[in-house]
Protein backbone atom coordinates (compact mmCIF):
# COMPACT_ATOMS: atom_id res chain seq x y z
CA UNK A 1 0.00 0.00 0.00
CA UNK A 2 1.22 3.47 -0.84
CA UNK A 3 2.17 5.12 2.47
CA UNK A 4 0.62 8.41 1.37
CA UNK A 5 -2.71 6.86 0.44
CA UNK A 6 -5.11 6.17 3.33
CA UNK A 7 -7.11 2.95 3.30
CA UNK A 8 -9.78 3.26 0.65
CA UNK A 9 -13.27 1.85 0.73
CA UNK A 10 -13.93 -1.24 -1.35
CA UNK A 11 -16.11 -0.42 -4.30
CA UNK A 12 -17.19 -1.88 -7.64
CA UNK A 13 -19.27 0.02 -10.15
CA UNK A 14 -19.91 -0.50 -13.81
CA UNK A 15 -21.74 1.26 -16.59
CA UNK A 16 -22.28 0.65 -20.28
CA UNK A 17 -21.86 3.20 -23.04
CA UNK A 18 -22.65 3.35 -26.73
CA UNK A 19 -19.42 2.81 -28.66
CA UNK A 20 -19.11 6.32 -30.08
CA UNK A 21 -16.65 9.16 -29.64
CA UNK A 22 -19.56 11.19 -28.25
CA UNK A 23 -19.71 8.74 -25.32
CA UNK A 24 -16.20 9.54 -24.12
CA UNK A 25 -17.40 12.52 -22.13
CA UNK A 26 -19.90 10.24 -20.35
CA UNK A 27 -17.13 7.73 -19.63
CA UNK A 28 -15.12 10.50 -17.98
CA UNK A 29 -18.12 11.69 -15.97
CA UNK A 30 -18.78 8.16 -14.71
CA UNK A 31 -15.12 7.71 -13.80
CA UNK A 32 -14.97 11.03 -11.94
CA UNK A 33 -18.09 10.11 -9.96
CA UNK A 34 -16.59 6.79 -8.87
CA UNK A 35 -13.28 8.40 -7.92
CA UNK A 36 -15.16 11.05 -5.93
CA UNK A 37 -16.58 8.23 -3.80
CA UNK A 38 -13.06 6.88 -3.27
CA UNK A 39 -11.94 10.35 -2.18
CA UNK A 40 -8.74 10.19 -4.22
CA UNK A 41 -6.67 13.33 -4.52
CA UNK A 42 -7.33 15.50 -7.54
CA UNK A 43 -4.06 14.82 -9.32
CA UNK A 44 -4.47 11.05 -9.11
CA UNK A 45 -8.12 11.33 -10.17
CA UNK A 46 -7.14 13.33 -13.25
CA UNK A 47 -4.53 10.76 -14.26
CA UNK A 48 -6.88 7.81 -13.79
CA UNK A 49 -9.66 9.53 -15.74
CA UNK A 50 -7.18 10.14 -18.56
CA UNK A 51 -6.11 6.47 -18.60
CA UNK A 52 -9.74 5.30 -18.68
CA UNK A 53 -10.68 7.78 -21.40
CA UNK A 54 -7.72 6.71 -23.53
CA UNK A 55 -8.64 3.03 -23.19
CA UNK A 56 -12.27 3.76 -24.10
CA UNK A 57 -11.07 5.86 -27.02
CA UNK A 58 -9.00 2.92 -28.26
CA UNK A 59 -12.17 0.78 -28.32
CA UNK A 60 -13.99 3.40 -30.41
CA UNK A 61 -11.01 4.10 -32.63
CA UNK A 62 -9.56 0.65 -33.15
CA UNK A 63 -11.94 -2.16 -32.14
CA UNK A 64 -14.83 -0.44 -33.94
CA UNK A 65 -12.78 1.29 -36.63
CA UNK A 66 -14.88 -0.26 -39.40
CA UNK A 67 -18.21 0.21 -37.59
CA UNK A 68 -18.50 3.92 -36.74
CA UNK A 69 -22.32 3.77 -36.57
CA UNK A 70 -22.56 0.70 -34.37
CA UNK A 71 -25.25 0.37 -31.74
CA UNK A 72 -22.98 -1.88 -29.68
CA UNK A 73 -22.20 -0.89 -26.15
CA UNK A 74 -18.98 -1.13 -24.17
CA UNK A 75 -18.80 -1.67 -20.43
CA UNK A 76 -16.44 0.07 -18.04
CA UNK A 77 -16.10 -1.44 -14.57
CA UNK A 78 -14.12 0.30 -11.84
CA UNK A 79 -13.32 -1.75 -8.75
CA UNK A 80 -11.22 -1.01 -5.72
CA UNK A 81 -10.38 -3.69 -3.21
CA UNK A 82 -7.69 -3.52 -0.53
CA UNK A 83 -6.34 -0.35 -2.13
CA UNK A 84 -5.87 -2.08 -5.49
CA UNK A 85 -7.70 -0.41 -8.32
CA UNK A 86 -8.89 -2.58 -11.20
CA UNK A 87 -10.49 -1.04 -14.26
CA UNK A 88 -12.04 -3.45 -16.76
CA UNK A 89 -13.29 -2.72 -20.27
CA UNK A 90 -15.52 -5.08 -22.22
CA UNK A 91 -16.43 -4.79 -25.87
CA UNK A 92 -17.48 -6.86 -28.85
CA UNK A 93 -15.42 -5.12 -31.50
CA UNK A 94 -12.62 -6.48 -33.63
CA UNK A 95 -10.38 -8.75 -31.54
CA UNK A 96 -7.35 -6.92 -30.23
CA UNK A 97 -4.09 -7.95 -31.87
CA UNK A 98 -1.79 -7.62 -28.90
CA UNK A 99 1.37 -7.49 -30.95
CA UNK A 100 0.07 -4.31 -32.62
CA UNK A 101 -0.38 -2.50 -29.31
CA UNK A 102 2.74 -0.34 -29.25
CA UNK A 103 3.95 3.20 -29.49
CA UNK A 104 4.21 4.76 -32.90
CA UNK A 105 7.30 6.34 -34.39
CA UNK A 106 8.00 9.87 -33.19
CA UNK A 107 7.19 11.40 -36.57
CA UNK A 108 3.85 9.59 -36.77
CA UNK A 109 2.05 10.73 -33.66
CA UNK A 110 -1.52 9.53 -33.55
CA UNK A 111 -3.93 9.41 -30.62
CA UNK A 112 -3.73 5.62 -30.35
CA UNK A 113 0.01 5.48 -29.86
CA UNK A 114 0.19 8.37 -27.44
CA UNK A 115 -2.94 7.19 -25.65
CA UNK A 116 -1.40 3.79 -25.01
CA UNK A 117 1.72 5.52 -23.73
CA UNK A 118 -0.40 7.54 -21.29
CA UNK A 119 -2.11 4.37 -20.04
CA UNK A 120 1.27 2.70 -19.50
CA UNK A 121 2.61 5.74 -17.68
CA UNK A 122 -0.36 5.95 -15.32
CA UNK A 123 -1.25 2.32 -14.61
CA UNK A 124 0.81 -0.53 -13.14
CA UNK A 125 -0.41 -3.23 -15.49
CA UNK A 126 -2.31 -3.67 -18.74
CA UNK A 127 -3.71 -7.13 -19.45
CA UNK A 128 -5.90 -8.39 -22.28
CA UNK A 129 -7.94 -11.28 -20.91
CA UNK A 130 -9.41 -13.89 -23.20
CA UNK A 131 -12.50 -16.05 -23.12
CA UNK A 132 -14.63 -13.79 -20.95
CA UNK A 133 -17.84 -14.57 -22.87
CA UNK A 134 -20.01 -13.05 -24.21
CA UNK A 135 -17.34 -10.39 -24.69
CA UNK A 136 -14.68 -10.47 -27.39
CA UNK A 137 -12.27 -8.05 -25.78
CA UNK A 138 -11.62 -7.63 -22.06
CA UNK A 139 -8.91 -5.16 -21.14
CA UNK A 140 -7.95 -4.93 -17.48
CA UNK A 141 -5.88 -2.08 -16.06
CA UNK A 142 -4.62 -2.20 -12.49
CA UNK A 143 -2.90 0.17 -10.11
CA UNK A 144 -1.90 -0.16 -6.48
CA UNK A 145 -3.07 2.94 -4.66
CA UNK B 1 -18.61 23.42 -30.71
CA UNK B 2 -17.45 26.89 -31.74
CA UNK B 3 -14.26 28.60 -30.69
CA UNK B 4 -13.63 32.33 -30.52
CA UNK B 5 -10.95 33.54 -32.92
CA UNK B 6 -9.31 36.96 -32.71
CA UNK B 7 -7.08 38.56 -35.32
CA UNK B 8 -4.23 40.97 -34.76
CA UNK B 9 -1.68 41.80 -37.44
CA UNK B 10 -1.02 38.41 -39.02
CA UNK B 11 -1.67 36.46 -35.81
CA UNK B 12 -4.86 34.50 -35.28
CA UNK B 13 -5.60 33.51 -31.70
CA UNK B 14 -7.96 30.58 -31.23
CA UNK B 15 -9.49 30.39 -27.77
CA UNK B 16 -10.09 26.71 -27.07
CA UNK B 17 -12.30 25.75 -24.17
CA UNK B 18 -13.93 22.83 -22.39
CA UNK B 19 -12.71 19.29 -22.88
CA UNK B 20 -10.65 18.52 -25.97
CA UNK B 21 -11.05 14.84 -26.77
CA UNK B 22 -11.50 12.64 -29.85
CA UNK B 23 -15.04 13.95 -30.27
CA UNK B 24 -13.94 17.58 -30.35
CA UNK B 25 -10.52 17.26 -32.03
CA UNK B 26 -11.93 17.49 -35.55
CA UNK B 27 -13.77 20.71 -34.64
CA UNK B 28 -10.42 22.17 -33.59
CA UNK B 29 -8.77 21.03 -36.83
CA UNK B 30 -11.60 22.64 -38.83
CA UNK B 31 -10.89 25.98 -37.16
CA UNK B 32 -7.09 25.88 -36.93
CA UNK B 33 -5.97 24.25 -40.19
CA UNK B 34 -7.53 26.84 -42.55
CA UNK B 35 -5.80 29.62 -40.59
CA UNK B 36 -2.44 27.86 -40.98
CA UNK B 37 -3.12 27.17 -44.64
CA UNK B 38 -3.78 30.90 -45.08
CA UNK B 39 -0.25 31.52 -43.79
CA UNK B 40 -1.33 32.97 -40.45
CA UNK B 41 0.70 32.59 -37.29
CA UNK B 42 -1.68 30.78 -34.95
CA UNK B 43 -1.78 31.12 -31.19
CA UNK B 44 -3.80 28.52 -29.31
CA UNK B 45 -5.06 30.00 -26.05
CA UNK B 46 -5.62 27.11 -23.66
CA UNK B 47 -6.54 28.86 -20.41
CA UNK B 48 -10.13 27.61 -20.50
CA UNK B 49 -9.36 24.00 -21.46
CA UNK B 50 -10.30 21.80 -18.50
CA UNK B 51 -9.27 18.48 -20.05
CA UNK B 52 -7.14 17.37 -22.95
CA UNK B 53 -6.19 13.85 -23.99
CA UNK B 54 -4.01 12.33 -26.71
CA UNK B 55 -6.42 13.55 -29.39
CA UNK B 56 -5.84 17.13 -28.31
CA UNK B 57 -2.08 16.61 -28.26
CA UNK B 58 -2.31 15.15 -31.76
CA UNK B 59 -4.08 18.28 -33.00
CA UNK B 60 -1.25 20.41 -31.57
CA UNK B 61 1.43 18.20 -33.15
CA UNK B 62 -0.35 18.12 -36.50
CA UNK B 63 -0.87 21.90 -36.39
CA UNK B 64 2.80 22.43 -35.69
CA UNK B 65 3.84 20.13 -38.53
CA UNK B 66 1.39 21.83 -40.89
CA UNK B 67 2.63 25.29 -39.89
CA UNK B 68 6.24 24.33 -40.62
CA UNK B 69 5.20 23.23 -44.11
CA UNK B 70 3.53 26.62 -44.61
CA UNK B 71 6.51 28.54 -43.20
CA UNK B 72 4.55 29.85 -40.28
CA UNK B 73 4.20 28.78 -36.65
CA UNK B 74 1.81 27.71 -33.92
CA UNK B 75 2.29 28.84 -30.33
CA UNK B 76 0.55 27.68 -27.19
CA UNK B 77 -0.58 30.44 -24.83
CA UNK B 78 -1.85 30.51 -21.24
CA UNK B 79 -1.80 26.79 -20.60
CA UNK B 80 -4.32 25.64 -18.01
CA UNK B 81 -3.07 23.28 -15.31
CA UNK B 82 -4.68 20.16 -16.84
CA UNK B 83 -3.17 20.97 -20.23
CA UNK B 84 0.24 21.66 -18.71
CA UNK B 85 0.15 18.29 -16.96
CA UNK B 86 -0.82 16.26 -20.01
CA UNK B 87 1.74 18.08 -22.18
CA UNK B 88 4.45 17.27 -19.63
CA UNK B 89 3.47 13.62 -19.81
CA UNK B 90 3.39 13.70 -23.60
CA UNK B 91 6.87 15.26 -23.76
CA UNK B 92 8.33 11.96 -22.53
CA UNK B 93 6.78 10.36 -25.61
CA UNK B 94 7.47 13.11 -28.11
Amino acid sequence: MNAEQPELKNISEKKDFLVRSSSLKDVRTFSREVFEKLELDQSLKDELVLAIAEAAQNIVKHAYKDFPDTDDRMVVQISCKDNKLEIAFFDNGKPVEKEKIKHRAIDDIKPGGLGTFFIQEIMDSIVFKEGNKPWINNLVLTKKL
Amino acid sequence: MKFKVSEENNISTVFLNGEIDMDIADNVREVVFPLIDAGKEVHLNLKDVQYMDSSGISVIVESNQRAKQKNTKVELKELSQPVEKVLAMAKKFL
